[in-house]
């Protein structure tokens, strides 16, 4: 019996089950897990959420194609230049309509924008989660220049229903590519600065390396996309891999993990492809700011939208993964069916099969680096 | 009553003044919030806190449990599942309780007016509001405008005379 | 595709109107799942979307799988449609583990029952919700546990 004890793993306690959340600081917005613990060790872990549930695809059955811009901007509340940019993208394969130059430019810039301004989010909350509050105040205080931005562009902060379908609703102003530029050079140091307080501190290192690896089949058989499939080394991009509007035009890299600081997959990895991902976006912003060409924003925008029957799934590299969107039209000037694919619904049923055996206090880690945003999770 | 009270301090050392404005005075000065982030509010609210706007120099902190808070902020669309939450959340706090409900999600239900089968339409159908701050998302200057006004409020209180 | 499909199993699959997809009846769905993830030609890895409809005008609801293939990039888009009384589809949330929290949601808004799913339960709506909202025929109910949720709007403004 002494024997045996020696490996602790053979003493059992009784299962314990924790709540935490929907209300809870480190579950990002209002999430609540079942976690099933054995001691403190994780046994199981059950997500429960639609505690935000908006009804977002009733709603884009009594609205017109339009009027649905402003919904996607809700759903995806930190990257809504890329929820706005996926509809009309999946909008306009359906209408068949070509989209000006210029438009494309813009587009692609404000989602590149809008991605370095969601990855501050989650690189600064994955700090607060694992304990460092000050590179939270850093991140958002950078964050606060790029909303300054597009505050410029179209006069909203935080949700701005800027992209429509067949174009965008104001030009860019006059000095916006200078402004722009400021903030890169700007900014680009900034990164080394964040390297410096977290991505390498000791404390931060011991925390996520190693803790909650993701393997790359389990996270493609969970469908599981963006930063998180590519931190467990997958090169996969929607943007390089099967490129829309004027990506092929740009020189850039996939950011993937390579297991510098423990195993390949786990969650280290997962936070540093965000960081290397602002990199890879600072050098899309420099290339598309220096191409953009002339022309008129509203060429294309068409007066009345309306679909003839027709179906498309429609995908797009959001921040936080593939965003697909599967519109049914139903012959008049709204939708018959929408579905939005969140990518965060998908990575965060994955939560259950990594956490498994590791700390309560790891989960905060993992699911901090999972990056989810429950907006899009319920819709 | 705001800065009077330290100049008639600053003159001779003693202060005559009303218990209810002493009380008034620190429970202005330090509203510690309920961070209660529901949905796209949270982020301004969470900007707002932030080095930019800095809510912290008008006593507002956060805190990330009821029994600590004085205000709640709700902020952000609440689903009829988080409903019920949201009302054990509420009285969980200690008295004097204050709740400010943030955009127009809580005032009324806002864009899920409609066709929001699961949205409840307005936070006040289930905990009484002292502030609504419209806007949606509003801006963190709203949100501080709305902490000044409910500071306002609290300095017309008297908790201390004999209601009627 | 349709060629391999006549030949590992004939008479599964049928081409939609649009031609975009393919029809497979339900009862014979699990064999197509597993040809489609299992065949060396086809090793569809990645279920990326799973999407409940109802078109409202028959008496069907649909389902449709978006597959495709990280090995092979191609793709495919399989829809499968029942009948709304008996609205019943084996489920895939084995196979893929995506399906696992897809085939939730859509039971949930639709209605529909995928038999075989480990833990079937509604996922976004509480438990005890009545209805599907997703369908076209879907009515609101007026309290949900003493909170009204109006449908005549017009003594609320």
């Amino acid at each position: 019996m002494a024997e045996q004890l020696k490996d602790f793993s053979l003493l059992h306690s009784d299962e314990m089950v924790l709540n935490m959340g929907p209300q809870h600081p480190s579950t990002h917005g209002v999430l609540r897990l079942k976690i099933h613990t054995d001691g403190e060790i994780v046994s199981r872990i059950e997500p429960i959420i639609g505690y935000l549930h908006r009804c977002f695809e009733k709603h884009c059955e009594y609205l017109t194609y339009e009027q649905i811009v402003p919904f996607t901007d809700r759903t995806d509340y930190l990257a809504a230049m890329n929820m706005n940019d996926a509809f009309a993208i999946a909008v306009e394969k359906l209408l068949g309509i070509e989209i000006p130059e210029r438009v494309q430019y813009i587009r692609v810039i404000m989602a590149e924008l809008q991605r370095i301004a969601s990855h501050l989010v989650a690189v600064g909350t994955f700090g607060l989660d694992v304990g460092g509050i000050t590179p939270f105040t850093w991140t958002i205080r950078d964050r606060e220049r790029i909303l300054d931005l597009f505050e410029y562009v179209c006069g909203a902060r935080l949700l701005y229903n800027y992209i429509w379908v067949g174009g965008v609703s104001h030009d860019l102003p006059e000095q916006f590519i200078r402004r722009t530029l400021e903030f890169l050079d700007y900014f680009e140091p900034q990164i080394d600065e964040y390297n410096q307080i977290l991505t390498y501190n000791k404390i931060f290192i011991e925390r996520t390396a190693d803790v909650g690896t993701l393997t790359p089949e389990v996270a493609v058989n969970y469908g599981c996309t963006g930063p998180v499939l590519r931190g467990s080394g997958v090169k996969w991009d929607l943007r390089k891999t099967e490129p829309y509007a004027v990506y092929d035009k740009f020189d850039f890299d996939i950011a993937v993990g390579d297991g510098r600081m423990g195993t390949v997959g786990d969650t280290w990895d997962r936070y540093f492809v965000r960081i290397v991902e602002m990199k890879e976006s600072v050098k899309i912003l420099r290339q598309a700011l220096a191409q953009i060409p002339g022309g008129d924003v509203h060429a294309a925008v068409p007066k009345k939208v309306r679909i003839k029957e027709g179906s498309v799934y429609s995908r797009y590299e959001s921040a936080r993964g593939e965003v697909g969107f599967y519109i049914i039209a139903g012959g008049k000037d709204k939708p018959m069916r929408v579905k939005m694919r969140s990518p965060a619904f998908c990575n965060l049923s994955v939560l259950s099969e990594i956490a498994e055996g590791w700390m309560i206090s790891d989960v905060i880690a993992i699911l901090g680096s999972l990056d989810i945003v429950l907006g899009e999770i319920d819709r | 009553m705001d800065y009077t009270l330290l100049e008639k301090f600053n003159k001779d050392n003693i202060i005559v003044e009303k218990i209810d404005n002493l009380v008034n005075w620190a429970r202005a000065g330090s509203q510690w919030y309920f961070q209660f982030g529901l949905a796209c509010c949270a982020i301004e609210m969470m900007a707002a806190a932030a080095p930019r706007h800095d809510l912290e120099r008008f006593g507002a902190m956060p805190r990330a449990t009821p029994r600590q808070a004085d205000v709640m902020i709700v902020a952000g669309t609440v689903s009829i599942k988080m409903a019920e939450r949201v009302k054990r959340l509420y009285e969980q706090m200690a008295e004097p309780r204050y709740v400010i409900s943030m955009g127009s999600c809580a005032n009324s239900g806002g864009p899920y007016w409609q066709y929001g089968y699961h949205v409840l339409k307005g936070v006040d159908l289930i905990i009484p509001v002292d502030i609504y701050i419209p806007g949606c998302p509003p801006r963190p200057e709203a949100l501080i405008e709305g902490l000044l006004a409910l500071q306002q409020k609290i300095r017309e209180e008297t908790p201390f005379r004999k209601k009627d | 595709m349709v060629e391999l499909f006549e030949v590992r199993c004939p008479g599964c699959v049928t081409v939609t109107e649009d031609g975009n997809a393919f029809n497979v009846q339900a009862e014979k769905w699990l064999e197509v799942a597993k040809i489609l993830r299992e065949d060396p030609d086809l090793t569809f890895d990645s279920l990326m979307c799973l999407t409940g409809y109802d078109k409202g005008t028959d008496d069907v609801l649909g389902v449709a799988y978006n597959f495709h293939s990280m090995s092979k990039l191609h793709k495919l888009e399989i829809r499968i449609e029942v009948s709304r009384d008996s609205a019943e589809i084996p489920s895939i949330a084995n196979i893929w583990r995506a399906a696992d929290w897809h085939e939730r949601e859509v039971y949930d808004l639709f209605g529909i029952t995928f038999s075989g799913h480990p833990d079937l339960k509604r996922i976004l709506l509480p438990d005890d919700w009545e209805g599907y909202p997703l369908r076209k025929d879907y009515e609101t109910q007026d309290y949900y546990h003493d909170m009204p949720i109006p449908k005549d709007k017009t003594d609320w403004e």
